[in-house]
């Protein structure tokens, strides 16, 4: 499962207090917060970010959220939340945070659901699991070879769609599971290893993200599409909220 | 550290048996792996200590079933914050298997390697003394195999990802050798008690 040229360089994340920049919905129930980073260090697309809360008496809640952003030279990231019920973290982050607060953070985290950028990727993400993909969708496009990613993302309606604007495209299918648009010629229904097919050109790296049963389904999908399974990368988004 | 602009948090009522940092998962047991959820036979399953030991030692599944049983009660703390409390894990203490093994002298940690190539590196003295199990059965039901079955290794006192699942043996070294999650980022030990999640944590 690992592989020599996977091994990262272990140095010491420091906790840091990013500026909020900006924030935008990307729908009704996730958001992107644009941070400016003290000290920055470049991410390697699909690693993430923790983020602390910490209250006056000292109590504190941490989560983690994948880098939606290619590398930036600036220095800022974006991340994107999605609002959970009861979500400790994440509805303090949609109801209360807005541009000009501090956020402590930690990062960039995570080594094995990393695309260096060099070689062809595909990337299947259903719902919030788009995130990381994005990333690397956005620094294929950034680098000038688009086409080095192929992404599939799975959303159950039309509305749930992340980065709607910017994710169609050439590289790019959109699957819906419950409701699909009008004249969507695929209609609706769940992800199938014929929508995988053709996306799949062999040799590349996949990667995976989304909800525990979405990752496992769709890594059934793929090994029947003919991807082998020790290429698959998963990132399972649990319900941390 | 830095007190967050209006946030006071939900969960006041804090059992004391939550480190730092860690809510209580409750029902919910959540699934976090990297790799593809493998299949394994159980009539093919093996487990096997190895490296610096006195005899490498392979059991198969009806021999590990054969040894003294153990079980561990009580809570375990997986890094991405959730804990779960009360829980009950039968098996095999890693203690029988090294007795039956031998650990020679020179051999300080441990590589914990798993049927799908996932390794987690531990100190021996945190898989010694009853700490350590290999388990098979969680809340008096077969492990199923999203959470590692037909059986994982168990270090409840360190974050989850030490506690391999799939696990497929133990190799004895004379240092320190990281494995997976350890070589991407994470922390060499990984007390849930002293937050030590990354690396560069105390």
């Amino acid at each position: 499962m690992t592989r020599p040229d996977e091994v990262v360089h272990r140095r010491t994340l420091r906790w840091q207090d990013a500026t909020v920049l900006a924030v935008h919905d990307e729908t009704p129930t996730a958001r992107t917060f644009r941070l400016r980073l003290p000290e920055p260090h470049p991410h390697l697309p699909g690693q993430y970010y923790v983020v602390r809360l910490t209250a006056p008496d000292g109590y504190s809640a941490t989560r983690s959220y994948s880098v939606a952003s290619a590398p930036e030279s600036s220095g800022e990231i974006e991340l994107t939340v999605e609002k959970l019920v009861d979500g400790e973290v994440s509805e303090f982050l949609h109801d209360v945070v807005a541009p000009g607060d501090e956020l402590e953070v930690r990062g960039p985290i995570g080594g094995f659901f990393a695309w260096r950028g060099d070689r062809p990727a595909l990337l299947v993400g259903g719902g919030s699991g788009v995130v990381p993909l994005m990333a690397m969708l956005r620094a294929a496009r950034a680098a000038g070879d688009p086409d080095l990613v192929r992404l599939l993302v799975s959303v159950r309606s039309p509305a749930d769609l992340y980065y709607r604007d910017e994710v169609s495209g050439p590289q790019t299918v959109v699957v819906h599971t419950r409701s699909a648009p009008a004249g969507d010629p695929r209609g609706a229904g769940r992800l199938t290893a014929a929508d995988l097919a053709p996306l799949v050109r062999g040799g590349e790296d996949v990667f995976v993200c989304g909800s525990p049963a979405f990752c496992d389904a769709a890594t059934e999908r793929l090994i029947e599409a003919g991807v082998p399974t020790e290429v698959i990368r998963v990132e399972r988004f649990g319900p941390s909220s | 550290m830095a007190v967050t602009r209006g946030f006071v948090g939900k969960r006041r009522d804090r059992d004391s048996r939550l480190p730092p940092g860690q809510y209580d998962a409750r029902d919910e047991w959540p699934v976090l792996h990297a790799e593809a959820t493998p299949r394994l036979d159980t009539a093919r399953w093996t487990f096997t200590v190895e490296g610096l030991v006195e005899h490498e030692t392979t059991w198969t599944w009806a021999e590990i079933h054969a040894l003294p049983r153990d079980r561990y009660a009580g809570d375990i703390h997986c890094v991405t914050t959730w804990s779960k409390l009360d829980m009950t894990f039968d098996g095999v203490s890693v203690d029988t298997l090294l007795e039956a093994a031998g650990p020679l002298p020179s051999a300080t940690h441990v590589v914990a390697v798993s049927h799908t190539g996932y390794t987690t590196n531990l100190p021996l003295a945190d898989v010694t003394g009853g700490k350590a199990w290999v388990v098979w059965d969680a809340q008096g039901q077969p492990l199923t195999t999203e959470h590692g079955g037909p059986a994982r290794l168990l270090v409840p006192h360190l974050y989850f990802w030490k506690s391999a699942k799939w696990v497929s043996g133990l190799r004895l070294l004379d240092h320190d050798e990281p494995g997976f999650w350890e070589r991407n980022g994470y922390h060499d030990r990984g007390d849930p008690w002293r937050e030590q999640r990354y690396q560069g944590d105390e």
